[in-house]
């Protein structure tokens, strides 16, 4: 059953590495603004599923459309594109560039769609005011403390104004009152921009920043509805 | 809560009457439930009688709200101990749980399902109190969190159990599996 106004739909996904089930049936469905936590133990696939929504890994089988679109059956070139300008990452680790500053790792992600340098930046040094840190601007990642590189991190998902945020564990590495101030900016600038947020935890106060949760085990899901 | 030691305490930085303690009670601790008028009245009565308080004046008007009260050297005494006095922790809800998951295995019903709603009835909670704290001052925020904490503890222990539920059914010797949810690398 596909719930109406979906804006990104699974069903049925299966995904094998080697003789390692690592999807057996997931399904998932997402709406525009909407937060949904998926949790489960240690590699029940939480990862996998979320790898695979964001078209990053190809299912074996199942279903998967996005805003209309069948994500398994399009080209490599068009899902790159709607990587770069539809959704948006943070990672357990911030994966910031260390060789840039973190307003260049903020506008790392317009420069690549083609905004002039200043603009980029200008639009960067916004987002860092949004999370709150904008007075790191000029300094490397590795000059910054793990929480300031995770608000860096969720800056640089969000200034492409994408529609769906992919979070895989994006407080795993931060202590709870870091963690929690993460969570707080980051479901806030969603919720002001309508972006849906896909976000990976096992972390029980994390989640409950979310609207809804899904449970992954052994690689299946079992949605829990709300509205029921 | 002890009303009556916490009473005592706001007693401590000097006399007050009896609607100025109810007022200072409901603005840092009564957030859920502010105290009631009888509550302070029946409450300072009995710190009077104890000799834990003593009448300090009476505001013309009468009412007992009227009374201004001053904490003795005994009532000191008492807020220290108490204060020393660390909180017996309550493992209730476990244990309610624990039987549930027991009764559900041992009558060959689903407990898979039972810790399943379980941690949705617990998140629903989680999300009520995380919602509290984002508009609340720092006091909300610091109750709440109180709150959240133990729920968490609560929902990882479900985690670990709903892990173990093939173990725990083999151990107690409980009829049958213990349910759809349970999972293949258990009791690895
Ligand atoms: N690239 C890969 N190659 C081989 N096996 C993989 C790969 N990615 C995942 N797996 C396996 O698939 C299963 C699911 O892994 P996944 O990373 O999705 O779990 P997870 O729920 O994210 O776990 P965790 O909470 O530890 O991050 C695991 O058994 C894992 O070992
Ligand atoms: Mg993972």
């Amino acid at each position: 059953m596909i719930p109406a106004g979906s804006l990104l739909v699974a069903e049925d996904l299966h995904k094998t590495y080697g003789r390692t089930t690592a999807l057996d049936g997931a399904g998932f469905s997402i709406h525009p603004g909407e937060v949904v936590a998926v949790m489960g133990s240690s590699g029940s696939g939480k990862s996998t599923l979320l790898h695979c929504l964001a078209g990053i890994v190809p299912p074996d089988s199942g279903t998967l459309r996005y805003d209309g679109q069948d994500l398994v059956a399009m080209t490599d070139a068009r899902r790159s594109a709607l990587r770069r300008t539809e959704f948006g990452f943070v990672f357990q680790f911030g994966q910031l560039v260390p060789e840039l500053t973190c307003t260049e790792n903020v506008a790392l992600p317009l420069r690549l769609a083609g905004v002039r340098r200043r603009a980029a930046e200008l639009t960067a040094l916004q987002w860092l005011e949004r999370l709150e840190v904008e007075d790191i601007g000029h300094q490397r990642p590795s000059e910054v403390s793990g929480g300031q590189g995770q608000r860096v991190a969720v800056a640089r998902a969000l200034v492409t104004s994408p529609r769906v945020v992919f979070a895989d564990e994006p407080t795993g590495a931060l202590d709870t009152y870091s963690g929690e101030r993460v969570m707080q900016l980051l479901t806030d600038a969603a919720r002001t921009t309508n972006a849906a947020v896909v976000l990976v935890t096992h972390e029980p106060r994390v989640a409950a920043y979310s609207d809804r949760e899904i449970v992954v085990r052994d690689g299946r899901t079992r949605d829990v509805d709300h509205t029921v | 809560m002890s009303i009556g030691h916490t009473l005592l305490a706001l007693l401590e930085s000097g006399p007050r009457h009896g609607y100025d303690l109810k007022r200072a009670f409901d603005e840092k601790f009564g957030h859920d439930r502010p105290l009631h008028y009888g509550q302070v009245y029946s409450t300072m009565s009995r710190l009077l009688k104890n000799g834990l308080v003593a009448v300090d004046g009476v505001e013309a008007g009468g009412g007992p709200e009227r009374k201004r009260y001053a904490i003795t050297e005994a009532g000191v005494t008492d807020v220290s101990q108490w204060l020393a006095q660390p909180e017996k922790p309550e493992p209730y809800l476990q244990s309610t749980l624990y039987t549930k998951v027991v009764l559900a295995l041992l009558t060959g019903r689903s407990a898979a399902e039972l810790l399943d709603l379980q941690r949705t009835e617990h998140l629903r909670l989680m999300r009520i109190l995380t919602d509290r704290k984002r508009q609340g001052d720092l006091a909300d925020q610091l109750i709440c969190d109180h709150a959240l904490f133990h729920l968490e503890a609560d929902l990882r222990w479900l985690e670990l159990t709903s892990a173990r539920l093939s173990r725990l059914a083999s151990e107690i010797g409980a009829p049958g599996r213990p349910g759809p949810g349970d999972q293949k690398k258990a009791g690895a």
